[in-house]
């Protein structure tokens, strides 16, 4: 697959060189391909369904359905990304008697890919997080966490480049200010870095040196604080930032019915998606690509069903 | 001379083939979205069940089970926190009996009584239905391993404390402090029923999350002496739960609006 791909880039190299100006797109064959990004956020140690006599939620939720829709996809369209926005911790006895054992078990099941850190992850002290990511064979990304003087240097790394059916996906993390929000006893010296900074610089690095075709930040921000407009969330970050095509946020534990689309500071799309708490519902979001730069040129339609 | 000129040249004429190979051999055409669709997958009943992840569970499941399934108490309404402005059924309970339950260990020690109890709107998880109650509800509505301290606040730090209250316009579970509310103004501040004294030194519980910082409740910074209880709220709850038969709650108001 690798080789023959190979071959295709070099021979449409060749002819762009034999011919010039005649164009390169008119002599390869336009390709699509379909990438299935699958994301869950503040799942909070929820594993089980919610029972049958729960006021909100009865009988919804558990990750043995999880699991078993994930995998229904992944026959469907093998090329999936399944991610997690953060606040995988606390919420249920599983946690407190476990420590987050079983959700990393069950993640590594699911065979999730990437995943950030949330405040709650926090919850069993720095060093209860360190213990369960060493077990993790997903990665955990976090930009804006220096976590030089802990005990996560070394576990956790700024992004991780993907390549998934050749094309390349960039995912970054960022994490929400702990100031009022984590016990310093267990962040203990993890610093909280400018998220749109981090953002702005990272984004680029992963569009621009590493030519990401996709760029996807993973954020604990929350989706936007309508009673504090200055606080940094998704939708103020999406606007602020460039280089970015998707936002799969958590924090807010917000609904939405689909993914909202916002103008970055460069005019270009980005799509911002959070689906909830406690493993309620799983997102979805399909990229259709092309490498046919006449097709690329008429733009990006996006349909939200 | 000239031989060099020539390698010179040569050796120009060499780099630019090697960069423009460079060039050509990276040249890879970009993946760019022609179209993009997104779906909320809800997870529900109606979904098969992965039966190797529900080997995974079942263990640890049996064993948590075990240990909380055990009835501790019966529950007559929903107690839920998101009815109500001001106050709501569950954080007057969550108030009122971790001012209780403080209570009687500080005695027992032969410390101070507390008389006020602030925790916060956002530390309470779940709704508590009607029903049976389970050391499991305690842990839904508690997850977290916070404990209860005692801090000595002066007077103008409740007064604080109130102020804070109207600026959050959060129902925070509060307990022996009441005022009323006119036109954005707090009147009528009590204390165990007693209007506040700016000039005394009040006992205040609340969690050891909020104590450190947490939500912004800055007054309690400015604390004169803290007594750690190492009393988990969860605990505490379970303790209710096993001393009680049927839950009852007062939901007195304890902010109360005059128009």
């Amino acid at each position: 697959m690798k080789r023959r791909e190979f071959i295709k880039t070099t021979g449409a190299a060749g002819a762009y060189v034999g011919l010039g100006s005649l164009g390169l797109s008119s002599f390869t064959t336009a390709e699509t391909k379909q990438i299935t990004i699958l994301h869950t956020n503040d799942v909070h140690s929820y594993i089980d369904p919610f029972p049958e006599n729960h006021p909100k939620n009865p009988n919804k939720g558990g990750v043995a359905r999880r699991a078993a829709v994930i995998k229904m996809i992944r026959e469907e369209n093998p090329n999936v990304l399944l991610v997690d926005a953060g606040d995988i911790f606390q919420g249920t006895p599983y946690f407190n008697y476990y420590g987050g054992e079983l959700e990393f078990k069950l993640m590594n099941l699911m065979e999730y890919d990437v995943a950030t850190i949330g405040n709650h992850d926090f919850d069993n002290g720095i060093d209860g997080l360190m213990t369960q990511l060493k077990k993790a064979d997903f990665e955990m990304v976090s930009a804006n966490y220096d976590l030089k003087n802990t005990v996560l240097d070394g576990l956790v790394s700024p992004y991780t480049l993907k390549i998934v059916d050749g094309v390349k996906i960039g995912i970054f993390g960022l994490g929400i200010a702990l100031q009022g929000l984590v016990d310093v006893r267990n962040s203990k010296e993890t610093k909280y870095l400018d998220p749109v900074e981090i953002a702005t610089d990272t984004a680029r690095l992963l569009r621009q040196e590493k030519k990401c075709d996709l760029v996807i930040c993973l954020s604990h921000l929350g989706f936007n604080y309508p009673d504090d407009a200055s606080k940094i969330s998704d939708m103020l970050l999406a606007q602020k930032t460039e280089n970015i095509d998707l936002i799969i946020g958590g924090h807010t534990h917000t609904f939405l019915d689909k993914p909202v689309v916002v103008s970055n500071r460069a005019g270009k799309k980005v799509l911002i998606n959070q689906v909830g708490c406690y493993g309620l519902n799983l997102g979805r979001i399909d990229f259709y690509l092309t490498n046919d730069n006449q097709l690329a040129a008429k733009g990006t339609s996006i349909e939200i069903g | 001379m000239v031989k060099l000129k020539k390698y010179r040249s040569l050796r120009k004429y060499f780099v630019f083939i090697l960069t423009f190979g460079i060039l050509v051999a990276c040249h890879r055409n970009p993946w760019t979205a022609t179209r993009v669709t997104g779906t909320k997958i809800a997870i529900a009943e109606s979904q098969p069940i992965d039966s190797t992840i529900e080997a995974v569970i079942q263990p640890y499941r049996q064993h948590i089970e075990k240990d909380l399934s055990t009835v501790l108490a019966y529950n007559p309404e929903p107690l839920d926190k998101s009815k109500g402005k001001w106050q709501t059924n569950i954080g007057c309970f969550m108030a009122d009996i971790t001012l209780e339950y403080v209570n009687k260990t500080l005695v027992q020690r032969g410390s101070a009584p507390a008389a006020i109890c602030l925790l916060n709107h956002g530390g309470i998880r779940a709704v508590i239905p009607q029903g049976d109650v389970t050391a499991r509800t305690a842990y839904e509505v508690m997850p977290f391993e916070n404990s209860v301290v005692v801090l000595a606040l002066k007077g103008t730090q409740i007064s604080a404390m109130v102020d804070y209250l109207l600026q959050e316009k959060k129902p925070h579970p509060l307990s022996g402090l009441s005022f009323t509310l006119h036109d954005n103004h707090a009147e009528s501040i009590l204390v165990q029923g007693i209007p506040l004294d700016e000039n005394k030194v009040y006992r205040v519980a609340t969690s050891d999350y909020l104590s450190n910082g947490g939500d912004n409740m800055t007054f309690f910074s400015k604390a004169l002496e803290t007594e750690q209880t190492d009393y988990k709220i969860r605990n505490l709850l379970i303790d209710y739960f096993k001393a009680t038969d049927t839950i009852r709650v007062n939901s007195t108001p304890r902010i109360s609006i005059k128009e």
